[in-house]
């Protein structure tokens, strides 16, 4: 019998796939090899011009590489450490168990953008409730003006808005975790402690890995965020690689330079999460 | 007051008592003009009312509310009911009013007949946009719009965008403590200078720093010296420029004030342009805490809700200052801004002594057909009908609607003190400082209109940024932004940049 005609059913997946998928990426290549701008639309050629622009005369998207490794890699790993903590906390019977699950969810249901406002208006320096309590203290921290005290807020108000997802995860995975482990551990007379560094977190790898690329990837393209709170300010002390891409994308309409941009951008973070993965990979479960 | 001002007066007393005859008929169904009622014109309410536009549909794309996205919908709900067009009102933020309209412009497709934005957008926009039917620029209504305005909304004498607003950066303060003679003794005693309206930028620093960090006005709370658009977005341009202008603009010097136009060498790295960051870098020691991170709302908050001396920028902050539910109503001043008592001669090479002040005729909300549009005459008559008279009087005295004096009617000052309860020496020196504006002064300086004005003015934000945060020195700073400059002009080419910059310096040169 022959079964060729099955590939008929293919097709339409494929289209789509093909729609949605395969067709930006290939438009994004050719625009990136193009000087579309606000004043020259259209898809010229001009070989590797915005490569070599940005790997010779570009050293602010470089310098926004590093603040977003920076804030990526500190907001995550905070959110592993305190989605995981609550994870624990709720995983066994607790009073109002359900209450704190749905509770440490809320950040993550709200709109992004709009928590974002709401954290301006807090941190507002002078107009703001929070300096408005600590002046009663003498304080009144420059929370989005300062070159430091900026990052220290961005990261603030990622971690609260992406951390139940880290719980959401981590919590699925720890009521998957089989029980026999446990019971050994017990048998053996291991306390909490020890429960936790030789069983728990072990088995928990695999999940923890997973969670936290899948964060990574996310925290990689911070945008809002930085967009609501500071547009990259106070100079350039919170830009980060997306912003900038947005910058010269959407604010200064550079469409071929910017998709030259993203496609790098692109390629440099699926090396560098191939090598994440690796690294966790090493530690977390075969160190294990 | 010179012929045109007085010309104007009567035209307004006219309108005035006209209004009042045909206040009722209008002005029950439409509140919004409760003040005048309908004011006779081509596109006023009641010729609106005799057009039929049912069955077809208007789209809008404009701004966020409530500055210029409020007006915006309620005059579009306003000509729905008056002409029976279907009108879909877009809003946008600012940043993104300009990418939300080139795309579609780019693709050859026409999903908004109207585009809000700026006046700078101009030169990119034009090939995109319908010009004005002669209909229309030859009206009284477009008549009563200042020259300033008309070329701002105009490319090489062709008007293409409708003039809907009017904006130059001047300088407000708080006319109570400049004007207290026990501050003035007690700044004399201190200081050993006078407390008078700023005349130079230095002053303004001095008085600013004065007035810093204390109670001065007995409210309990601290109040400080100036309130500033700093933080680092697509605004904080125009503030460094209207800083610039007094340092860098020679009127002895032709030929370009960003750059030569000759040479198309970019002039923002010049020593007036690095003296004017200097002062604004000293000025982040008398901003609100946080000021660095103002943006064009924060500032008219805090000017506006009393918390500092000094402000300068677009008319919002004042307006907002003199309205009925702010504490410091009736206790603000305008004045021109300030000036410098040295400007730079880059033809000599050398600084020259002398007091200079110049204009900044920053761009302003304006709006526009698009080209591709199939319904050009609606919507030229809803651009129209926006800016008739009596909504245009209505729109200017609230102070978030972000519709400020374009028009020679606007000079009056008894229309503030009668319609809005200004105070008639505050409504008298707004009028005229802004009359001077128009009008006054042979050293303006229009707003950059050259291809790729986004890319130019976003390196000058970043520039400045990192010098207002210390990263850079303003030196080093205006040089990384004179760099990033001529990189542009490279690209875009500097034969395409000249030509067009050439409009712009034609107007200033004229003068």
């Amino acid at each position: 019998m022959n079964f060729k005609h099955k590939y008929l059913f293919l097709l339409p997946g494929l289209l789509v796939l093909l729609g949605i998928l395969i067709f930006p990426i290939g438009f994004t290549v050719r625009l990136s090899f193009s000087s579309w701008d606000s004043f020259y639309p259209g898809l010229d050629f001009i070989g590797l011009d915005n490569y070599i622009r940005l790997f010779t005369d570009d050293m602010r998207f470089w310098e926004a590489f590093g603040r977003l490794s920076l804030l990526s890699l500190t907001t995550v790993f905070l959110q592993y450490v305190i989605g995981f903590s609550l994870a624990l906390m709720v995983w066994k019977q607790i009073v109002f168990q359900r209450f704190f699950r749905v509770l440490f969810l809320i950040p993550m249901m709200t709109t992004p953008v709009i928590m974002t406002v709401v954290w301006r208006t807090f941190f507002h320096e002078s107009l703001g409730p929070v300096n408005d309590f600590l002046s009663l203290f003498g304080m009144q921290p420059l929370w989005l003006s300062s070159e430091i005290l900026s990052k220290f807020t961005v990261i603030l108000v990622e971690v609260w808005q992406w951390t139940p997802f880290m719980f959401l995860l981590l919590l699925a995975g720890l009521l998957s975790l089989p029980k026999e482990p446990y019971l050994a551990a017990s048998i053996d007379g291991a306390g909490p402690v020890r429960t936790f560094v030789y069983v728990t977190f072990p088995l928990m790898a695999p999940i923890s890995i997973g969670a936290i690329i899948i964060r990574l990837i996310e925290a990689s393209k911070i945008m809002d965020t930085v967009y609501v709170l500071t547009s990259g300010g106070p100079g350039t002390a919170t830009e980060t690689s997306s912003f900038y891409i947005f910058i010269k994308g959407l604010r200064e309409f550079q469409f071929g330079y910017s998709a030259a941009l993203s496609l790098t951008y692109l390629v440099i973070m699926i090396i560098s999460f191939t090598i994440i993965a690796k690294i966790l990979t090493k530690l977390m479960v075969r160190g294990s | 007051m010179n012929r045109v001002t007085k010309i104007s007066t009567l035209a307004v007393t006219a309108s005035l008592l006209a209004a009042t005859a045909s206040a009722d008929k209008w002005s029950d169904q439409f509140p919004h003009i409760k003040n005048t009622g309908d004011i006779a014109g081509e596109c006023s309410y009641e010729s609106m009312s005799k057009k039929d536009y049912g069955g077809q549909k208007l789209t809008i794309n404009t701004h966020a509310v409530p500055v210029m996205g409020e007006p915006t919908a309620l005059h579009a709900e306003q000509f729905s009911a008056l002409t029976g067009a279907e009108v879909k009102v877009i809003h946008t933020p600012a940043g993104d009013l300009y990418s939300k309209a080139m795309v579609p412009f780019q693709a050859g497709q026409a999903p908004y007949d109207i585009v809000f934005g700026f006046s700078n957008f101009l030169r990119d926009w034009k090939q995109y946009l319908e010009p004005v039917p002669a209909k229309y620029v030859n009206m009284p209504q477009m008549q009563d719009v200042t020259q300033g305005h008309i070329d701002v909304n105009s490319w090489d004498g062709e008007m293409i965008q409708f003039p809907i607003d009017g904006d130059r950066h001047y300088l407000k303060y708080r006319k109570d403590v400049i004007d207290n003679p026990e501050y003035q003794v007690k700044y004399k005693a201190e200081t050993g200078n006078e407390l008078r309206v700023p005349q130079t930028w230095k002053e303004y620093g001095e008085m600013a720093a004065f007035f810093n960090g204390w109670d001065w006005d007995n409210d309990g709370e601290l109040e400080y010296g100036s309130a500033e658009v700093m933080k680092k977005d697509d605004l904080m341009f125009a503030a460094f420029f209207s800083r610039s202008v007094a340092y860098s603009k020679n009127p002895r010097v032709k030929g370009g004030f960003f750059f030569d136009l000759e040479t198309m060498e970019p002039l923002i790295n010049g020593p007036g342009f690095v003296a004017a960051l200097t002062d604004w870098v000293e000025a982040t020691k008398y901003t609100p805490p946080g000021g660095i991170n103002f943006s064009l709302g924060d500032e008219i908050n805090s000017f506006g809700g009393g918390q500092t001396l000094f402000s300068f920028s677009w008319d919002d902050a004042f307006v907002a200052a003199m309205q009925d539910d702010s504490p410091i109503k009736n206790k603000v001043g305008s004045a021109p801004l300030p000036g410098s008592d040295s400007v730079w001669n880059r033809s000599t090479g050398a600084w020259e002594n002398t007091y200079n002040q110049a204009p900044y005729i920053v761009w302003g909300w304006t709006a526009a057909v698009a080209k591709q549009s199939k319904n050009h005459d609606m919507a030229f008559d809803y651009l129209c009908f926006f800016a008739n008279d009596a909504n245009h009087q209505a729109d200017i005295a609230i102070g978030r609607f972000g519709v400020n004096p374009f028009r020679k009617s606007d000079f009056i000052p008894e229309i503030y003190v009668e319609r809005q309860g200004w105070d008639p020496e505050i409504a008298k020196q707004y009028s005229e400082t802004l009359l001077a504006m128009e009008e006054g002064s042979a050293n303006r300086v229009f707003p950059l209109r050259v291809p790729g004005v986004f890319q130019f003015n976003s390196a000058v934000a970043t520039g400045t940024a990192k010098a207002l945060a210390g990263q850079l020195s303003p030196q080093e700073a205006l040089d990384e932004v004179a760099a990033e400059w001529t990189k542009i002009v490279k690209r875009i080419g500097a034969d395409t940049v000249r030509e067009a910059y050439a409009v712009g310096v034609a107007l200033e040169d004229a003068e």
